[in-house]
């Protein structure tokens, strides 16, 4: 069981709390028909799952029904931090860089 | 009858209090403070079991958490508790208890017999025998499951409650031991938040059996004394007796179950508190002290009843005041177990010592036990136990100095109980809950875990391998001590002073030779509860099974209830010397929770019943119990099913209420629908994007039915949503899909979409709905409404209207699930039930029929109107319902699956579509989920078309009807396929979905 802290409500809470929403800053293609159906596939089903740090989203469900970006270790299950999702995602696009 | 009382200064039991309890129908005395083991013993009692696989007998071997063999059956009826340790019950007044094994009787086991036969059951003996044939594998296991397990599980309900309890804390430590006792006292003198568990029902560990010791200058129990009376000054720290640490997951959260009333006779239980507490500890910091236990050295026959552990032996006497037998041989490889030979001997016991080691222990050791006229065998060891049901002597042989061998005969003692030490093994399991790996150490001889700990978990005494009092003192200060340092709490004084003593190395033998090659002497127990012998280790690893894992699965050592406390570090010992590695490199198996069994209650704790899974209620509930509706639960929610008049079953129910419905009127309680309150500026394009069908133009007052798409394109939800304002919407959902629903919008909206000025509030509860449906239907709400036209040009189907209805302020919607002229009205939630009524009075001269579930199943079925979850099933599109009414795909967004609606999958032929059945023979009514069948060839396999998805008797049309999915099923009508189900194929025409009105003329009367 986790110990996640909600940028919103800036509290360290149970698991319980919160509901897992999925890997976190997946791109949905601004024109879809656009893309091939490749490319859609990709966005549609896969994931990175990856052994190591991930981006993810979480939902706070029992308090203020925020979704925000956690990093999080696949293996350790340590908690590198928490943030908005837009305060997340710039630390992300830094990352990736 | 060998065990007898016999009084011990110090002795934790209380004579002034005495006990009666029955054990096998027999009645027994005992004191206040006995386990239920030291009562059996001290009245003779040694047969307690017969062994899982040959049905030997088997007594008991430990005193605590340890013990493999007394898997008694606590008290009868609803408060009965299978496969409780005799070591670990507490006695009280009236206890009822038995042995669980023993077929037909525990003094005549049919198993037994087997036993003697125990050579042809290896290993893997089930696997290899009752393999063949397949079918009489029924048979086997009939026979088998009598003869094998422990206990019985209880029939009846658990009449006691249970609680869950949680902890933020800043120390956890885990034992009440010397060590832990003292890491305790120091977080709670630093001002700690600190709570101090132990599994027994007295705090002390190891200082309740062994009295010789001095802490401070005071005797072991003072010390403990002392150290309890000043926690319990310290207002931030809690001591919790009875209470097992069983768990250690992620982030330190520590499940840890506190036994509150098993110690009491059931009449003095108070019904008011829980017999067990849950508590789940989140602590910063969390401090293992643990400890260790004695494990047995394995030999011939070490089974026997009145063979046990030194430290066994040793914790009767002084703690219980229980001689376990009169001419007691200790055979041991260490220095400790001289401690319990010497108080034996002191006891009045005719102890004799035999160490495997040719030195002996450290000479003061020596020297104090013949003074105490015990007689010492140096250099020996025990080849094989007489006795059958109870010890009746030994065989000893001379071993060599260096290899393990017999090098001459030793004695043959004539003695009444066999107590034996091969050394202490750490109790490592919690710090390895979670990844954590014990360290084998040479010099100890056992798994221990690091001085180091891990990240926040921190190990002190025995549990590091520090079996001296003194070691283990001073490592727990010192480890304690650094912590609190990093904590910036300051000095912490000096470590308690004990005395420290010469002691003399162990000897590295876990399995005591006999001369004889492995598996044709007399058979060694390594595990007890699962009769695994030495021999059956030495047949795994000749099979090939090198990894200890396998060989654990292969033998089953360690499976049982026990887990391998005593036999663990012996099985890989053996395995080690068979595979010729050394044990650090076999390494240990996996240590899963829980530690020691937990019971499912203390799990559950108060989430059973309606706290598990809440049920929900409609506002009108009352009313359909005066109208004795049968129920179904649909997500939590109890909706009325049908509402039987007298002797009405289902069919009839239904049956009346879909004909009074198409003929006059019928009402449903339609509170159930998932509502939620769209508003904003943007609510009108969040719509669009969300739904598959367009909201542009949809003007107040009008009403839509909306198909929602997951981003693969298939339907996930549906409902009507209806335009309140321009910026204001009341959107409905399906009853099982509301609060899935409600976080999908939430998520969209926040990750994708955070720009749109939109916002979301679940109204589900807020609104009563009260579906009015049929002809009649615009004379009721008319009866009931001056304030709102009727008029079918006024108010037009799938218009929405705001007014009064029955003085109560209200949303009245004219949509239809039943394909008949139909109004629902939406009411504050508080006066549902006002509602319903005042439709009913309206209603009685149209003869309204309350319906439930079953009749607007039938209804929409008529009509084709698919239900997401049972005519869709994740895989369907909107194309595969023949729904593309739908489907805006000229929208300007690109709205959730349009794209995937383009995927050459999505688009492709060969996929399954929703079609009407008609079964040739109109009384049938096909199966639900029946598969469907081209032709009537039963080749296997068969060529699977579809499956049926809806299938009722239709009693306006007078036959059956049914709803499926069927391959390419758009361009098959007129078709006949065979619906197979339950060995038998029937033949049904394809048809359009619609049965029933198919112009909508009803809908729009």
């Amino acid at each position: 069981m986790l110990v996640i802290t909600c940028p919103y409500c800036q509290e360290a809470r149970e698991e319980e709390e919160f509901s897992y929403a999925g890997e976190a800053y997946i791109a949905r293609p601004a024109v879809p028909e656009e893309v091939d159906d490749a490319t859609w596939g990709d966005y549609v089903f896969h994931r990175k799952n990856p052994r190591g740090w991930h981006w993810e989203q979480w939902q706070h469900v029992a308090g203020c029904r925020k979704v925000f970006a956690v990093k999080r270790h696949t293996v350790s299950y340590e908690i590198a931090g928490s943030w908005t999702l837009a305060d997340g995602k710039a630390l992300y696009e830094e990352e990736q860089a | 009858m060998s065990g007898y009382r016999i009084h011990r200064p110090g002795e934790r039991i209380n004579r002034q209090k005495p006990l009666s309890f029955v054990f096998d129908n027999v009645q027994y005395k005992a004191f206040s403070g006995d386990t239920l083991a030291s009562a059996l013993l001290a009245n003779g009692v040694r047969l307690i079991g017969r062994s899982f696989k040959y049905g030997r007998p088997r007594g008991i071997v430990g005193f605590g958490a340890e013990e493999p063999n007394a898997l008694i059956q606590l008290e009868t009826g609803a408060h009965t508790v299978p496969d409780l340790k005799a070591t670990q019950v507490e006695l009280y007044q009236g206890l009822l208890a038995g042995s669980t094994t023993g077929y037909p009787s525990l003094d005549f086991d049919l198993k037994g017999l087997l036993g003697k036969f125990g050579r042809f059951m290896p290993p893997g003996f089930y696997y290899k025998t009752f393999m063949e044939p397949v079918k009489a594998w029924p048979f086997y296991e009939k026979f088998i499951r009598k003869a094998a397990g422990y206990g019985r599980a209880p029939t009846e309900a658990d009449p006691e409650s249970y609680d869950h309890l949680h902890h933020h804390i800043d120390v956890l430590v885990v034992g009440g031991g010397a060590a832990g006792l003292w890491a305790a006292t120091l977080a709670g003198r630093a001002g700690l938040k600190t709570l101090l568990v132990d599994e027994q029902a007295e705090m002390g560990g190891w200082l309740l059996t062994e009295r010789r010791s001095r802490i401070d200058g005071l005797s072991g129990m003072d010390w403990v004394n002392q150290r309890l009376a000043e926690l319990a000054s310290l207002p931030n720290v809690s001591v919790l007796p009875r209470t097992t640490a069983f768990a250690l997951h992620d982030l330190n959260l520590v499940q840890a179950v506190e036994l509150l009333q098993d110690h009491l006779p059931l009449t003095e239980r108070n019904a008011a508190l829980p017999r067990q507490r849950l508590h789940k500890i989140r602590a910063h910091q969390v401090i293992l002290a643990s400890g260790a236990i004695e494990r047995p050295l394995v030999f011939g026959y070490n089974d026997v009843p009145g063979v046990m552990t030194a430290a066994a032996g040793h914790s009767y006497l002084n703690r219980y005041g229980v001689a376990v037998g009169r001419e007691v041989l200790v055979q041991t490889q260490n220095d400790a177990a001289y401690e319990a030979a010497l108080d034996l001997a002191l006891s009045g016991v005719k102890v004799t010592l035999a160490d495997a080691r040719q030195g002996g222990a450290a000479a003061w050791r020596q020297q104090a036990l013949k003074n105490a006229g015990a007689e010492l065998l140096l250099g020996h060891g025990i080849a094989k136990v007489l006795g059958d049901k109870s010890v009746s002597g030994a065989q000893l042989v001379k071993l060599d100095a260096r290899n393990n061998q017999v090098i001459g005969s030793g004695p043959r003692l004539s003695v009444d109980t066999v107590l034996s030490s091969g050394g202490l093994t750490s109790t490592v399991h919690l710090f390895c809950h979670n990844g954590g790996r014990p360290l084998w150490n040479q010099q100890q001889l056992s798994f221990v875990c690091p001085d180091e700990g891990r990240e926040n978990i921190a190990c002190v005494g025995a549990i590091t391998g520090r079996w001296e009092l003194s070691d283990a003192l001073d490592q727990t200060h010192a480890t304690v001590a650094a912590l609190l340092l990093g904590h910036g709490r300051g000095s912490t004084g000096k470590a308690p002073a004990v005395a420290s003593e010469e002691v003399a190395a162990p000897r590295a033998i876990f399995r005591l030779p006999d001369g004889k090659p492995e598996g044709h002497g007399a058979k060694a127990f390594v595990d007890y509860q699962n009769d695994v012998a030495a021999a059956d280790i030495h047949t795994a690893v000749r099979e090939n099974y090198r990894s200890i894992e396998h060989v654990k699965r292969y033998t089953a050592l360690g499976f049982g209830t026990d887990q391998g406390k005593l036999s663990n570090i012996n099985g890989f010992a053996i395995a080690a010397e068979a595979l010729g590695k050394p044990i650090a490199e076999v390494g240990t198996t996996t240590y899963r929770p829980s530690y020691t069994p937990v019971t499912f209650g203390a799990l559950a704790g108060p989430h059973v019943g309606e706290t598990f899974d809440a049920r929900r209620y409609t506002a009108m509930h009352a009313s359909h119990d005066a109208r004795k509706a049968e129920y179904e639960v649909v997500g939590q929610w109890l909706r009325p099913w049908y509402f039987p008049k007298p002797g009405e079953d289902l069919h009839a129910a239904v049956n009346r209420e879909c004909l009074a419905t198409r003929n006059s009127v019928g009402v449903m309680d339609a509170s159930t629908l998932g509502k939620i309150d769209v508003k904003g500026p943007d609510a009108r394009e969040f719509l669009n994007r969300i739904y598959s069908n367009a909201w542009s133009k949809l003007d107040p007052g009008k009403c839509r039915y909306g198909l929602m798409l997951d981003e693969n394109g298939m339907v996930m939800d549906d409902g009507v949503t209806a335009c309140l304002a321009d910026d204001h919407f009341h959107m409905t959902t399906t009853t099982g899909g509301a609060a899935r629903v409600y976080s999908w919008l939430e998520r969209w909206h926040q990750t994708e979409w955070p720009e749109l000025k939109v916002r979301f509030t679940t109204t589900t509860d807020h609104w009563a709905t009260v579906a009015v449906v049929g002809p009649n239907s615009r004379k009721v709400l008319q009866k009931l409404c001056t304030d709102i036209d009727f008029d079918k040009d006024a108010f037009k189907f799938m218009d929405g209207r705001s007014g009064t209805v029955a003085g109560l302020p209200a949303r009245v919607f004219r949509i239809s699930f039943s394909g008949e002229l139909a109004y629902e009205i939406n009411v504050d939630a508080n006066y549902g039930r006002y509602m319903w009524e005042e439709v009913m009075k309206a209603g009685a001269e149209f003869d309204i029929t309350p319906y439930g579930t079953e009749t607007m199943h039938v209804l929409r079925a008529e009509k084709g109107f698919i239900i997401v979850g049972q005519d869709t099933d994740g895989s369907m599109s909107p194309n595969d319902l023949a729904m593309s009414w739908a489907v805006g795909m000229k929208k300007p967004f690109s709205f959730l699956g349009k794209r995937s609606l383009l995927r050459s999958h999505t688009a492709g032929a060969g996929r399954k579509q929703l079609v009407g059945l008609l079964p040739l023979d109109p009384k049938v009514v096909l199966a639900e989920g029946a598969q469907i069948l081209s032709n009537t060839d039963d080749t296997v396999p068969a060529a699977m078309q579809g499956h049926v998805t809806s299938s009722y008797h239709s009693a306006f049309l007078g036959r059956s009807i049914a709803m499926a999915v069927l391959k390419d099923g758009s361009k098959r009508e007129g078709d006949t396929v065979f619906v197979w189900a339950h060995g038998k194929s029937v033949p049904a025409q394809v048809v359009s979905s619609v049965f029933v009105d198919k112009e909508g003329v009803r809908q729009h009367a």
